[in-house]
């Protein structure tokens, strides 16, 4: 049997207890705020953290989703809106930690140093299904951009996000589940 | 000698049919794929693996249903066309004419506009004038077959090319293929495509890779040699136990298909492209 998910509320950041207590493996269901994030979006409030200049929102104990999603159809709140590769914005993870970031949602993997970035500030790294953009809209209860509206698809979103699945790839006890599932599943030759 | 007559076509045709094919791809996985999804779903062992993989059949039957793009990367707009040399495009552009139905199909269709105009992000206000990538076979006779693909960049990002020298051989061109799988992992949205193209020169095998990405997933080679090498590369892919997302299991790769050409006899150029379970594709005959 698949794992039955736990549940985590995150309408104002997230405890590091709540934090602690996943393991790599676990399914979660996350209902709250996060924001999203993806290249243009990571690039610009890096830029900002470092010069010392004000980012749109507060980051201090938030979920960072990386998504851009599509546009809503009328009638829709949000577009398809899965999750996007995670490594492509790695290099700036460390800055948005210490702006109090404490977990990102994403897809892929995530090896040595970009691994280390979660570990040394004891964040956690959730994976979305990648390619499941229709359903994981019907999970987002409503969609606001908080910044950087020039940049379209890629905008700071506030989402309101319910019962959103996801799986605990990196955990604050140091293991990666994309490297066990492999070590678990391969076959030799 | 005999006269071929030329036959006459109004770009607006051509315009016509990319704009219904983005919509229509975007909404629809092509039946081969969700044929392959469904049987990945009873085969995996994972049951982490398995979860996944109904989930997945469940979000193209949803998106199909409501009409909903799959996914919302809807990628980069791919155009093949093989064109009838006897053919007389009129009334424009041809390139003009397969832009500006990526254009129409995104904006009605409620795709993401997912290209930048300058891949160096240096010009800020990048125009996006060539939202497509467009790649034209001259055939005989006097039909335009059009394949739209919107290619994702998840997988994209992970694919490669290696210029092999011919000593390499059939194992070089098998431990690259397993390589680039096994360094994508999770990242190319598994159970991938694995599209294999080999010979010709540098960018030939890069087109080839793309096309056998492209080709339906329960058509194998028709030589029986290069039909046991994509079996056996498919096996070899599915041991590394990556799994659906990287999750862990049976179920990496749905494919492995492989196209070839000639090459110089100093030479192996060989490419993999690789594909997400959402490729999407589709076809129509002008």
């Amino acid at each position: 049997m698949p794992p039955t998910p736990t549940h985590i509320n995150c309408n104002n950041g997230v405890t590091d207890a709540d934090l602690d207590s996943l393991h790599a493996g676990d399914a979660v269901e996350l209902t709250g705020r996060v924001f999203s994030f993806r290249d243009a979006t990571a690039l610009r409030l890096t830029r900002a953290l470092e010069a010392g200049a004000p980012i749109p929102v507060s980051l201090d104990r938030q979920i960072l989703y990386a998504v851009g999603p599509s546009p809503p159809k009328p009638g829709q709140i949000i577009g398809s809106a899965g999750p996007t590769t995670t490594a492509r914005m790695a290099r700036f993870l460390p800055t948005l930690f210490a702006a109090g970031v404490r977990a990102v949602i994403g897809k892929g993997e995530l090896r040595g140093d970009e691994m280390t970035a979660f570990t040394t500030h004891g964040a956690v790294y959730l994976a979305a299904i990648g390619g499941l953009g229709a359903l994981l809209a019907k999970q987002i209860a409503s969609a606001e951009v908080a910044g950087y509206g020039d940049l379209g698809p890629e905008a700071l979103y506030s989402l309101e996000i319910h019962a959103f699945p996801a799986v605990v790839i990196i955990d604050t006890h140091g293991s990666n589940f994309h490297e066990q599932a492999r070590v678990d599943w391969r076959r030799a030759r | 000698m005999e006269v071929q007559p030329i036959r006459e076509i109004d770009v607006s045709v051509l315009r016509d049919a990319v704009a219904r094919l983005i919509v229509e791809a975007n909404y629809n996985i092509p039946d081969d794929v969700l044929q392959a999804l469904r049987d990945a779903a009873v085969r995996e062992e994972s049951p982490l693996g398995r979860q996944t993989l109904e989930q997945l059949v469940r979000n193209y039957e949803i998106a199909a249903a409501e009409r909903l793009p799959v996914c919302q990367d809807s990628g980069v707009a791919v155009v093949m066309l093989e064109m009838g040399q006897d053919v007389h495009w009129t009334g424009g552009s041809v390139q003009e004419a397969v832009f500006e139905g990526v254009r129409e199909g995104t904006r009605s269709g409620y795709l993401r506009w997912s290209v930048t105009g300058d891949p160096t992000r240096m010009l800020r206000t990048a125009g996006t004038e060539a939202p497509a990538v467009i790649h034209i076979d001259l055939v005989t006779g006097d039909a335009v077959r059009l394949t739209l693909a919107s290619k994702g960049f998840g997988a994209e990002n992970m694919s490669a090319l290696r210029m092999f020298v011919p000593a390499d051989g059939v194992a070089g061109i098998s431990d690259f293929v397993v390589e680039t799988v096994d360094r994508a992992g999770a990242n190319a949205c598994p159970p991938i495509i694995v599209g294999v193209g080999v010979g010709g020169t540098f960018e030939t095998a890069a087109l080839l890779a793309k096309k056998a990405v492209l080709r339906p997933l329960n058509v194998r080679h028709p030589r029986a040699d290069l039909c046991r090498l994509e079996g056996d590369l498919l096996e070899r892919v599915n041991d590394l136990g990556i799994g659906p997302q990287g999750f862990g299991g049976r179920v990496t790769a749905l494919a492995v298909n492989v196209e070839v050409y000639p090459t110089h006899i100093a030479g192996l150029p060989v490419a993999v492209n690789l594909g997400c379970h959402s490729t999407r594709r589709m076809s129509a005959t002008i």
